[in-house]
């Protein structure tokens, strides 16, 4: 059963023909080429996938795209203003906040709504709203910093 | 994953009729546990790979949370679980459920799950979910966790099969006696929670009382007596991701520091949540201190049967009843 859909991504109004039992992951990543969302366990354990649907994070995995028709849509490439990285990026960069970096995409869209609902979070908020992103390289501690940097610029 | 086809249905009516004309057809509100269910290809009698995937986040008016004094608490059953745990009505009357509420998974799943979702998500026995054993939940005939590896598995009231109920918010809702409203192609009826789930011995196949064209439509929680507590504790292994150990929901009224009646549920420890009356027995009309927390605690778990792996839950419940019980009077 394929069907075609209509749907907002990074600001873009896309239409795609699709089966409706692909996941917003795969659609994200066959149909409009936004590879930045990664593939994880596939079942909601790891976040690596997390992207936003009207601000909020969701994981890409377990979202059925005939569903968010209508709805605001962000993934990772939708994070820098132009040639501009998000301050996020800037800090997670600067910092190395990224060691084989395929958390990095899910951790900075959760990242961004921690900051957009909450500017100067404590570390105890960092943990909690980044504690469905798993880091399998372990390296929390300079992911913690940079959002704290980011909160700071 | 697997190919199926989807629905998108306009009423209660119009998916329990849908539900009706699909033998195979499931039901999809959050997602994050029918579209797991799918992805590991799960099928049997009892867990048929399904086919139609019917969509009642398209209903009108099913995410809601209205409070009344006199009226109590009334949850449309597509609330997610972020929405239940930040609510102020939620926090202030009911503390015990707004933990529950943000104790499963993670932040983006409790973005998506909804609180029916929650009560009617299916086991996470790894034997259930993996797709290589055929166990009595599939419609096999046999349960690989008796022989197997059993460290999450029942000390409470299991035979035939070893699962325990996942559910976060079943047993807060148990505590303070609220009631589902469902419906099926009879119309709308009510069942309370602590009738809701029904353990392997009545039908393996399934975890609650409703058949397969009715649907949970809503939660509804009494207002709160007089003087009530309500507390929720979990113990999981990590932080995050992580189903309970062993659970615990209590609600109580207590005046002076004496129970006066209330409820004691766990968990993680019996394949339905756990209504623990000896709890509840020893604790009514007693000054509350940590003798009396102890002797409820040791009066439920006299009854424990653990398996090979598993003992050590034993300890946790008795621990967690009494931290719990203890909880309310400190």
């Amino acid at each position: 059963m394929k069907t075609i859909l209509h749907l907002r991504v990074n600001g873009q109004d896309h239409e795609v023909y699709v089966a409706v039992h692909k996941t917003l992951l795969e659609v994200l990543r066959e149909d409009l080429n936004l590879t930045g969302t990664k593939h994880g366990c596939e079942l909601g354990e790891c976040g690596t996938c997390t992207v936003l649907v009207d601000g909020e994070p969701v994981l890409s995995c377990l979202a059925l795209p005939i569903e968010l028709q209508g709805r605001e849509i962000t993934t990772v490439e939708g994070l820098a203003d132009g040639a501009t990285p998000h301050p996020l990026q800037t800090a997670f960069a600067e910092l190395g906040a990224a060691q084989c970096g395929y958390c990095t995409p899910g951790v900075l869209m959760a990242s961004k709504t921690l900051l957009d609902h909450n500017p100067h979070p404590s570390r105890d908020e960092i943990k909690h709203a980044l504690a469905g992103n798993l880091c399998r390289c372990t390296g929390y501690a300079k992911i913690y910093e940079a959002v704290e940097l980011a909160s700071k610029t | 994953m697997r190919s199926f086809k989807y629905y998108t249905a306009t009423s209660w009516e119009d998916a329990v009729a849908t539900l009706g004309k699909y033998k195979n057809a499931q039901i999809v509100a959050g997602g994050s546990d029918v579209l797991g269910w799918i992805k590991d290809e799960l099928t049997g009698p009892g867990a048929p790979l399904a086919d139609v995937l019917i969509d009642i986040r398209t209903i009108p008016n099913t995410s809601y949370i209205n409070y009344d004094a006199t009226a109590g608490l009334k949850l449309g059953a597509l609330t997610t679980l972020t929405t239940v745990a930040e609510s102020s009505d939620v926090q202030k009357n009911y503390p015990g459920l707004a933990t529950a509420a943000v104790s499963p998974a993670s932040p983006s799943i409790r973005n998506v799950g909804t609180i029916g979702g929650n009560i009617m998500q299916r086991p996470r026995c790894w034997y259930l979910r993996g797709a290589n054993f055929p166990c009595y939940k599939k419609g096999g005939d046999f349960c690989f966790s008796v022989t197997g590896e059993n460290q999450y598995h029942a000390i409470l009231q299991g035979e035939l099969c070893y699962i325990v109920h996942p559910s976060d918010t079943a047993p807060a809702l148990i505590s303070l006696n609220a009631t589902a409203n469902v419906m099926g192609p009879n119309g709308a009826k009510q069942i309370p929670f602590d009738q809701f789930f029904i353990g392997p011995r009545t039908n393996v196949l399934k975890e609650t009382v409703l058949e397969h064209n009715e649907i949970l439509t809503e939660i509804v929680v009494p207002p709160p007596a007089a003087n009530t507590k309500s507390v929720f504790m979990k113990v999981t292994q990590r932080g995050v991701y992580d189903f309970a150990l062993v659970s615990i929901a209590v609600a109580a009224q207590i005046v002076n520091g004496v129970w006066q009646d209330g409820r004691v549920v766990l968990g993680g420890v019996a394949p339905t949540p756990y209504r623990a009356t000896d709890a509840e027995a020893a604790l009514k009309g007693k000054k509350i201190d940590a003798n009396v927390a102890l002797q409820a605690a040791q009066d439920t778990l006299v009854k424990a049967r653990p398996m090979s792996q598993n003992a050590y839950k034993v300890d946790i419940a008795k621990n967690i009843i009494v931290q719990a019980v203890t909880s309310l009077v400190s």
